[in-house]
């Protein structure tokens, strides 16, 4: 009878264990998430998407920050689409698993994914500001970031790939198609959905990023008028108001808010296209 | 797919075995390209700490007198021990609360709860890091700095280092949980073992590997987590005594100094860097092999 009440104890302490982390995590999130909306949400309009930065950033709004991110972002998945879809297609389709280079590959893949984002900045810094003489700019940044988003894209796009029935390549292959003509005229198309999917989160892994961003594009808040110049992104925008700015923590909610929106949508359109669309499109073949 | 019939009937006398080679070999010098990222980032680490690593060497980074590097002094370990104490704290608290996490969603929570839970971890784990300190700075911190000042300090560290890594461990833990087989859940059941004693005696363990995978997972995040510890830990460069003092963590001093650092100095930063890189892969490899077997 008494081993019989430790066990209902153990399991009523359990369950409450369970249930009280349950509301603690939910509790954080919802406090994170009411703080931001009550100190951003009142800031932001359409004026301050669309003003320039004034006063260090304490007033006015965050149009050339919008501007030099997505200037950001659009080079670093410029050049890691192509690099990451060829890496994933030749991952998913045309060497074995067991394949010494695959194996290196996978392996420097996976561990590029785990390397902190400092050590990319340091790198960046480094390679392409230093180095490449790029100095602290645009291009500098868009092409460290690429480098960060990397692994994500050719993981997603080799797991959509990978989702693709191997009936369908012994089809190809029936009908005479060679593997190149398989690829681009079967696989790619079904695939479609994941190699969105894997842009998408490739864009938001670049948009969260500060660490990686703060020796390489820099600190610069004007309207970029080139890639050569240097430009704040949001999250770095973010950082100096909250850090180095006093009185800019409304404006930096607000930009909270926007970055966060953005990443919410971005990777909701993410999980759309790789759960739905794909699934829809392997089903109905 | 009639057109693309039609493309390999007027295709077929093309030798399509060359056409093959050509495709093969732009993919292998893209995923070469690819590959090499990693080794020219530990190349270039290395080119940039060589000075330190030589003028100041290896010693010096744990015996000099302190961190004071516009005098020569390169001592880092009192960062170091702060980097640790703020990742150990995390995983400490997010390592039991992550697994918990795990286990409502899926032996607690109703479908409609579990699908609202795993939303809200995912959403948390998608909060980009200078959002969570942010937060932290504004929030948090004067919260402590109420109770024990100055606020800034290693606790402010480890709560928004919880807050970032819990999903890192709910997710892998979820995953792994997934992998145990049903017939495991249900043969314990006809044993007659209560509910909690079949997810601690029985699930948890089947499932063990991959949690300490994602825990480990976890802990390389926590160690390389730059921008929200920066933000609330306080930065200053001294060994904690309590969990109110204000600490700097390696990757904080990097952010912080490599703007205007030259010389050994730079180097000297470049050096930390290569150390978190090394440990954060020593630790991403480890994790690997555990997650790459479930319940073994």
């Amino acid at each position: 009878m008494a081993k019989h009440s430790i066990i209902l104890h153990r399991d009523l302490f359990l369950a409450a264990f369970v249930w009280s982390t349950a509301a603690l995590v939910a509790g954080s999130f919802i406090w994170l998430l009411s703080d931001m909306l009550w100190h951003g949400a009142s800031q932001l309009s359409w004026g301050f998407l669309t003003t320039d930065t004034e006063n260090a950033g304490r007033a006015g709004g965050i149009a050339p920050i919008m501007v030099s991110t997505l200037l950001i972002l659009t080079v670093a998945m410029a050049v890691a689409t192509p690099i990451g879809l060829a890496t994933a297609m030749l991952i998913s389709e045309f060497i074995a698993k067991d394949n010494h280079f695959a194996r290196v590959l996978g392996m420097s893949i996976d561990v590029l994914a785990g390397v902190p984002s400092i050590v990319f900045g340091l790198f960046g810094m480094a390679f392409f500001s230093v180095y490449l003489g790029l100095g602290f700019s645009i291009l500098a940044g868009g092409l460290t970031l690429a480098c960060m988003a990397l692994p994500i894209l050719i993981r997603t796009i080799e797991e959509g790939l990978n989702a693709v029935p191997d009936e369908w390549r012994k089809g190809a292959a029936a009908l005479g198609m060679s593997r190149s003509s398989a690829l681009l005229h079967i696989l790619l198309p079904t695939a479609a959905p994941a190699l969105a999917a894997g842009l998408m989160l490739g864009i938001g892994r670049a948009m969260a990023e500060t660490a990686a961003l703060i020796f390489t594009s820099g600190y610069v808040d004007r309207m970029p008028s080139s890639l050569h110049d240097s430009g704040r992104a949001l999250a770095v925008h973010i950082y100096d108001l909250s850090m180095n700015v006093a009185g800019g923590d409304a404006n930096a909610y607000a930009s909270a808010l926007v970055l966060v929106m953005m990443l919410i949508v971005i990777n909701n359109i993410a999980l759309w296209l790789a759960h739905g669309l794909l699934q829809k499109r392997m089903s109905t073949s | 797919m009639t057109s693309s019939k039609l493309n390999i009937s007027s295709r077929l006398h093309i030798n399509t075995l060359q056409a093959d080679t050509w495709l093969r070999l732009m993919l292998i010098s893209a995923a070469t390209i690819a590959a090499g990222i990693l080794l020219l980032i530990t190349l270039f680490l290395l080119r940039e700490s060589w000075p330190a690593l030589l003028h100041v060497g290896l010693l010096r980074f744990t015996s000099d007198t302190g961190w004071h590097p516009l005098e020569g002094a390169f001592n880092l370990t009192p960062m170091l021990i702060a980097t640790f104490a703020a990742s150990a704290g995390a995983i400490l608290i997010a390592g039991p609360l992550g697994v918990a996490s795990a286990v409502f969603g899926h032996f607690y929570a109703s479908t409609m709860t579990a699908g609202i839970f795993k939303r809200i971890v995912a959403l948390l784990a998608g909060i980009p890091s200078v959002v969570f300190g942010l937060w932290g700075l504004t929030v948090l911190v004067p919260r402590i700095a109420e109770w024990q000042p100055p606020g800034a300090s290693l606790l402010a560290g480890i709560l928004i280092l919880v807050l970032m890594v819990l999903p890192t461990v709910a997710l892998t833990a979820e995953a792994a949980l997934n992998a145990v087989p049903e017939s495991y859940f249900r043969g314990a059941k006809a044993l007659g073992i209560s509910h909690g004693g079949i997810i601690l005696h029985v699930v948890i363990p089947a499932a063990r590997s991959g949690i300490i995978g994602g825990i480990l997972l976890a802990t390389a995040r926590a160690l390389g987590e730059t921008m929200a510890v920066l933000m609330v830990a306080g930065n200053v460069v001294q060994t904690p005594t309590s969990p109110f003092d204000p600490v700097r963590v390696l990757t904080a001093n990097i952010a912080l100094e490599m703007a205007y650092a030259t010389g050994d100095h730079r180097a000297a930063l470049f050096v930390s860097g290569l150390t978190l890189m090394l440990l954060v892969i020593a630790l991403a490899t480890v994790a690997g092999r555990l997650g790459g077997r479930l319940h073994g």
